[in-house]
């Protein structure tokens, strides 16, 4: 008989493994992608590609360089190189996609000690790298599929105007049913909210994400966007904010781990959303709240770690 | 009025946990009891606490039931002699636990001859029913191995109003408590009405995962058919069951009450702070006993062979176990002598039907695994798994992605992941500002872990940690 293994309990497992998640979350993400490509063009496409081969090879050259096992098999780069192309303006160039994925994965991951040790979300911390460094490109907004036949000729691919921008918020140049469809200017995967919307419902039935961060999200720009007397849905479905509340807030590194520090965090992110767009130079500010958000994150986990069973029970 | 009205609901639903596949495929196996085998080795420690010392030399005749050793420490229990035969010589065995025990090895005449000196013992008092219980070398069945007799004794500054019959049985694979209670129902109900009586404990709750309907049905039926005021003596001439409506009979008049729990199939239900909270909603503090909230938690298959005990004068030295795993043959229940190997017990369950690469005391979730098929069969087993070369395949560890399934799933509401962050890098007194003392080692952090990290032992780690900081 070949010797026994020995080993400490428990004996089974879930068969849920770290990849799995990952591939639930490009599952949400596809649909959306496919939507973004086809609103965006063969443009979209491309750069959807770049930024997810990009991010899976920079990891696999900082594993090579940084002497570690390989890594890219658990998917998180490729989910990591996808939410990054779902932020960029279709306009952006293809080198600046690059330059955003190697900040994303060898920056803001590898060099903090990969999967799960980044402080902050690689692919939020990558776009406003870019946002920052490549202004124009990065907030030149290309009309969609529908849209540049609904608004005749006179759209110029250069100053055409986002949901959020002031031209639209005065004049409400968007319909709902646009905002829905995804036949609004923006990033390439942020446009298209009944998309994101099931995206998330998918999430949740399959456990991966808790509602608890983005309802908290999103329903704290609803409230705040009504007490700065904006409609709150049109708030709502426009820029980044469900994208941004479904996926990038709800990254577990980033974000608390209990349902107390998740609120917490949704309504610090939603609270800070709505005060960069109604008061920032900018009009759309959900990267640069959850970026804010996510270095709070440690503190929060401290304030809200939980008493134990039967704590009550001997402080009496 | 000692009757239950309806299957009761949990007072309060479990905290975290698991759900597990139950892979309770031995259910409908009837226990079959294995023949003597050639050779018992007999562990002097199959318990908590103190170890007993052999009261037998090399070349002693045995009996079944025979005391071959004991201690004068409180918290131990007797050690009896489960074949009869000849004492061959003492020995030592290491256990799982990292313990080194002394044991007693006999050889089996085959006879199994019980120990002459057997009789019933005069039970009268709680004191009666304490002696009776130690006498008895009773320890929880469940797989904790605490002596029995410890928690029957009555402490008067702390009343005792709650039996919990812990039937949940969350283990996967397990069956044993489950066959005790369909097979000998109306001996666990005796043995539940003569513990209230004696210990005058008023309610008495069964708790049973509700993956278990037969063992719910069969149980209700019984209370309210023996229990309840539908039957009298004459209209049946079943001997168990008068026994039983003759014990009931007296407590007619008396306000209180026997019931069944239906619990929620889930990880660990089972758990003694767990079904406490589950059937009375009291939270057990760190450090308590169940008796600080008022309850007494007994395993179902313990109440039974005590009950056994009582009636019979034999004391434990056999007990049914599962014998599952994806190695064996033909998995099922088994009556197996105290002592017995494991390989026996194996080879009586058709042998292996492919190679064998873990094998486990109990359940997969809390069970120990064995260095040696040669190991004896304790007290405390109640399953024998034989993992094949899938079921014991080792899981890659990879990163936390901190995804906080662990701190979900903790029935404690520990938060692993950062227990084990805090442990890396050495920091006690944060990995003790997180509670750890709290943990119950039930396995739930490791089972849901995506990353596949080893967290339950981290907390054992951590636990021993803090240990030595004071």
């Amino acid at each position: 008989m070949e010797k026994l293994m020995v080993s400490h309990s428990p004996h089974i497992q879930h068969e849920d493994t770290s990849r799995s998640i990952m591939v639930d979350v490009i599952i949400a993400l596809a649909p959306i992608a496919v939507a973004g490509c086809i609103l965006f063009g063969w443009k979209a496409a491309m750069l959807t590609a770049i930024c997810v081969v990009s991010a899976v090879l920079t990891e696999y050259v900082c594993c090579k360089i940084m002497k570690r096992a390989n890594s890219i098999g658990d998917c998180s780069a490729a989910v990591t190189g996808l939410i990054l192309a779902m932020n960029l303006s279709p306009a952006t160039k293809w080198w600046m996609a690059i330059i955003g994925s190697v900040v994303a994965i060898a920056v803001v991951k590898m060099m903090f000690g990969g999967l799960g040790h980044n402080f902050a979300n690689p692919a939020i911390t990558a776009r406003i790298v870019l946002l920052v460094s490549f202004p124009s490109a990065m907030t030149t907004w290309v009309a969609p599929l529908g849209a540049a036949k609904l608004e005749t000729s006179a759209t110029d691919v250069t100053a055409i105007a986002t949901p959020l921008s002031d031209a639209a918020l005065s004049s409400g140049a968007y319909s709902y049913r646009q905002l829905f469809m995804g036949v609004v200017p923006g990033s390439i995967g942020e446009t298209f909210s009944l998309l994101i919307i099931l995206g998330a419902l998918y999430l949740f039935a399959r456990r991966v994400i808790s509602p608890v961060t983005p309802f908290a999200m999103v329903g704290t720009v609803a409230v705040m966007s009504f007490v700065f007397g904006q409609d709150p849905l049109y708030m709502v479905l426009s820029g980044g904010l469900l994208f941004g509340a479904v996926f990038m807030a709800t990254d577990y590194v980033t974000s608390p781990i209990n349902w107390k520090g998740k609120l917490i965090f949704g309504i610090g992110c939603g609270l800070l959303t709505s005060l960069i767009r109604k008061f920032g130079y900018m009009p759309e500010g959900v990267s640069y709240a959850i970026l804010l958000m996510n270095l709070l994150v440690p503190y929060i986990n401290k304030i809200t770690v939980p008493k134990p069973f039967g704590w009550e029970a001997a402080k009496k | 009025m000692a009757r239950s009205e309806a299957i009761l609901h949990p007072v309060k639903n479990i905290h975290g946990g698991a759900t597990l596949a139950h892979y309770k495929n031995t259910a409908e196996s009837v226990s079959a009891v294995m023949p003597a085998p050639a050779q018992v080795v007999i562990a002097m420690q199959q318990h908590i606490g103190a170890p007993c010392t052999p009261l037998v030399k090399k070349g002693d005749t045995v009996y079944v039931g025979t005391k071959i050793g004991d201690s004068d420490k409180y918290i131990s229990a007797p050690i009896h002699s489960s074949v009869s035969g000849t004492v061959t010589g003492l020995g030592s065995l290491l256990l799982p636990s990292g313990q080194t025990v002394e044991t007693v090895i006999i050889e089996s005449d085959g006879q199994m001859t019980p120990d002459p000196d057997i009789k019933p013992p005069v039970v009268e008092t709680a004191e009666d029913l304490v002696k009776a219980t130690r006498d008895s070398g009773l320890v929880g069945l469940g797989g904790a191995g605490f002596p029995s007799h410890v928690k029957l004794t009555m402490n008067p500054e702390k009343p005792i109003d709650t039996l919990i019959v812990n039937g949940a049985e969350c283990e996967p694979f397990i069956t044993s408590d489950y066959r005790e209670s369909v097979e000998n129902t109306e001996n666990i109900l005796e043995g539940i009405l003569f513990l209230k009586k004696l210990l005058g404990i008023k309610n008495a709750i069964i708790a049973v995962e509700n993956n278990k309907p037969k063992s719910i049905s069969m149980m209700h039926s019984v209370i309210e058919n023996v229990l309840g005021d539908k039957m009298s003596l004459d209209v049946t001439d079943d001997e168990k069951t008068q026994a039983l409506y003759k014990i009931a009979s007296d407590e007619r008049d008396v306000d209180n009450t026997i019931q069944l729990m239906r619990l929620k199939s889930r990880y660990p239900q089972g758990a003694e702070k767990v079904i406490i909270y589950t059937t009375t909603g009291r939270k057990l503090p760190l450090g308590k006993l169940p008796s600080d909230v008022g309850c007494l938690v007994m395993n179902i298959t313990s109440i039974s062979v005590l009950n056994k005990y009582i009636k019979t004068g034999m004391p434990l030295v056999a007990r049914t176990v599962t014998v599952d795993g994806g190695a064996i043959r033909e998995p099922k229940n088994v009556v197996v002598p105290i002592g017995t190997s494991i390989a026996d017990v194996i080879e009586f369950c058709g042998g292996y039907k492919a190679p064998a690469r873990k094998i486990l005391y109990g359940g997969p979730m809390m069970g120990n695994a064995v260095i040696d098929v040669n190991m004896p069969i304790l007290k405390q087993n109640n399953a024998i798994l034989a993992l094949d070369r899938k079921q014991a395949e080792k899981r890659v560890e990879s990163p936390c992605i901190r995804c906080g399934r662990c701190a979900k799933a903790c029935p404690m509401n520990l938060q692993p992941l950062e227990i084990e962050s805090q442990l890396r890098i050495g920091n006690i007194e944060a990995v003790k500002a997180l509670y750890v003392e709290y943990c119950m080692e039930c396995g739930s952090c490791s089972f849901v872990c995506p990353a596949k990290r080893h967290l339950t032992q981290v907390m054992r780690m951590a636990k021993a940690e803090v240990k030595n900081l004071k």
